[in-house]
């Protein structure tokens, strides 16, 4: 791969923050279906409340590797390791927020039932919610400004303020890593910008690991240390000037792409689905 | 007649077993038929009771305890389910195929049953009077089982089963609890065909808590509801077969129906008054 992304930015990055384990390490990891490889030798050390947001046209591979992060899929070759441990399916050090998508208009939950589940759904025993969980709950509400909208069905809320409490829940149990998979897909440019500030916002108070997958980068531009640019069997790593650049995304792609900034917001333009536009669909759904 | 309760204390005496097992079911199907609507799987309800009753009727032709044929049969049916059809399509073909198996081989059993014809039909539409002291405590001893099951893994399995990305990312084992749970399912129909019979299961696993939440979305609330409309039902359904001269099914599917009927209206009648608040506020 690079320079960029195999060698310069990653020992800085690494040594930088030397004297902890990265929250997320992943090294050498080559992910594909059949013969063809989505990514190859992939090597990425996430430290504590570190932004790293994750590009890359449909089929580029960006949700199978948070689902490799998962354990849901496993690589063709390397390994993944989170706090210093080999993944297994799931983790509670991991918050996740799923794409956003409509829910069923009966779905016996409410908003504070998600951020509850979020908190103490994993735990067998006796279905009782202790105090402590409750303050908890009550105090993420608070920051979510969602006291009012607690009470009502999840399927009952618009598509901003569902992931309001998609955020919420994915924070709640204070992960080291906070995995979010277009949680602005489908939401309009306000929504956009309240959500990304939220989730920058849990992230430097609990020091969590983000690694926000996004068709756009412009919402979250303000809060990203480094850019994982995925296309074309190949990826970049490196922060957004280093990374979001005509030369390095033309040899990325292996044909001409423009980087155009204005007023500070990125387009990138010209590349076979690259566009900033919103996608239908979604790859491997 | 239908009702006749001018010797109703006399009865009465004679029912208590079918009301204590009317009492443990309300219990457990309330609370088994919220993950039931939960998780989407009324149909593989009405697919394990038939296999049940399969099992049921063979243990009848062979001579062998009737509950611990439908238990195996619903076992049998339930893990069947979980393996074959983890994915909600497959799922319900899966269903679709064992179902009319089960209830050819169950009638099939029966027809060549050459003992009291009651105990056939009981199979199917339910009996009263049939619950015996050893039948009793098959019923305690699976309800127990299931109702505490359910309630140490009641976060998880509601967590899997109405968030299951989620869930799975926060390590929940997902796949897991669905077979725990199906097997739960298996031991809870088995334990309900012995008294409201193979065909109407669905009225103590399914109508109560589809009534209960269609007018509440607290996952408090709506096992209590539900557990409350079930066991309505079952012993006010008992109740009144004692003093009528019909099998007790019908009075059970009749309730349980009439409270799903009544949840819906409140439910209308909300959303009207909703509309009505919000079309007042504009104006």
């Amino acid at each position: 791969m690079s320079d960029l992304s195999a060698g310069g930015r990653l020992t800085s990055s690494s040594s930088s923050t030397a004297l902890e384990t990265p929250v997320l390490s992943i090294r050498d990891a080559t992910f594909g279906y059949d013969e063809r490889p989505l990514w190859s030798n992939l090597n990425l050390d996430v430290a504590q409340g570190e932004f790293i947001a994750i590009i890359g046209s449909n089929g580029s591979g960006k949700t199978s590797l948070l689902r490799a992060i998962l354990g849901q899929e496993h690589l063709t070759a390397g390994e993944i390791k989170l706090n210093g441990k080999s993944i297994s399916t799931g983790s509670r050090s991991i918050g996740y927020i799923p794409q956003s998508r409509s829910v069923d208009a009966n779905t016996p939950l409410r908003g504070k039932d998600l951020l509850t589940m979020g908190l103490n759904g994993h735990r067998f025993g006796l279905p009782f919610t202790s105090r402590k969980d409750k303050a908890r709950v009550s105090h993420i509400l608070d920051c979510i400004d969602g006291h009012e909208l607690a009470k009502l069905p999840i399927g009952q809320l618009s598509g901003g303020q569902l992931q309001r409490f998609r955020v919420g829940q994915a924070v709640v149990d204070e992960p080291d890593l906070i995995l979010a998979d277009e949680p602005l897909s489908a939401l309009d440019l306000a929504q956009q910008s309240i959500l990304a500030e939220l989730i920058d916002r849990e992230r430097k108070d609990h020091s969590a690991a983000v690694l926000f997958v996004t068709h756009d980068v412009n919402p979250v531009l303000g809060m990203v240390d480094r850019v994982l640019y995925l296309a074309n069997g190949q990826f970049k790593i490196g922060t957004p000037d280093e990374v979001l650049r005509s030369d390095v995304l033309s040899e990325l792609y292996g044909a001409p792409v423009d980087v155009v900034r204005n007023q500070g917001r990125i387009a990138v333009l010209g590349a076979l689905g690259a566009d900033h536009e919103h996608h239908a669909h979604e790859e491997w759904h | 007649m239908l009702f006749d309760f001018s010797d109703y204390a006399q009865l009465l005496p004679l029912v208590v077993n079918s009301l204590l097992a009317a009492t443990l079911l309300g219990l457990m199907g309330g609370l088994i038929g919220i993950f039931v609507m939960n998780r989407d799987s009324s149909f593989a309800v009405h697919g394990i009771s038939e296999l049940s009753f399969a099992g049921a009727a063979i243990a009848l032709l062979v001579g062998v305890d009737v509950v611990f044929g439908s238990i195996l049969g619903s076992l049998a049916a339930a893990v069947l389910i979980a393996v074959l059809g983890s994915r909600a399509k497959e799922r319900n073909s899966i269903i679709a195929v064992l179902m009319p198996f089960g209830l050819g081989v169950g009638i099939l059993a029966l027809s060549l049953y050459q003992g009291r014809a009651s105990n056939k039909f009981g199979l199917l539409t339910g009996q009263i009077i049939a619950v015996d002291q050893p039948a009793l405590a098959w019923l305690a001893s699976i309800s127990a089982l299931v109702i505490v099951a359910l309630l140490l893994i009641w976060r998880p399995l509601q967590f899997a089963s109405l968030d299951p990305e989620v869930a799975r990312a926060r390590g929940v084992a997902t796949s897991k609890l669905g077979y725990v749970f199906m097997v739960l399912l298996g031991l809870a129909v088995a334990a309900s065909v012995q008294v409201v019979g193979a065909l109407l299961v669905l009225s103590l696993l399914v109508t109560p808590a589809a009534a209960a939440l269609r007018v509440t979305s607290s996952p408090k609330v709506a096992p209590l509801l539900s557990v409350l409309f079930a066991l309505t039902a079952s012993v006010g359904g008992i109740l009144l077969a004692v003093g009528g001269g019909l099998p007790v099914s019908p009075y059970i599917t009749t309730i349980s129906f009439a409270i799903y009927l009544g949840c819906r209206a409140v439910a209308a009648a909300r959303k009207r008054a909703a509309r009505a608040s919000v079309a007042k506020v504009s104006a």
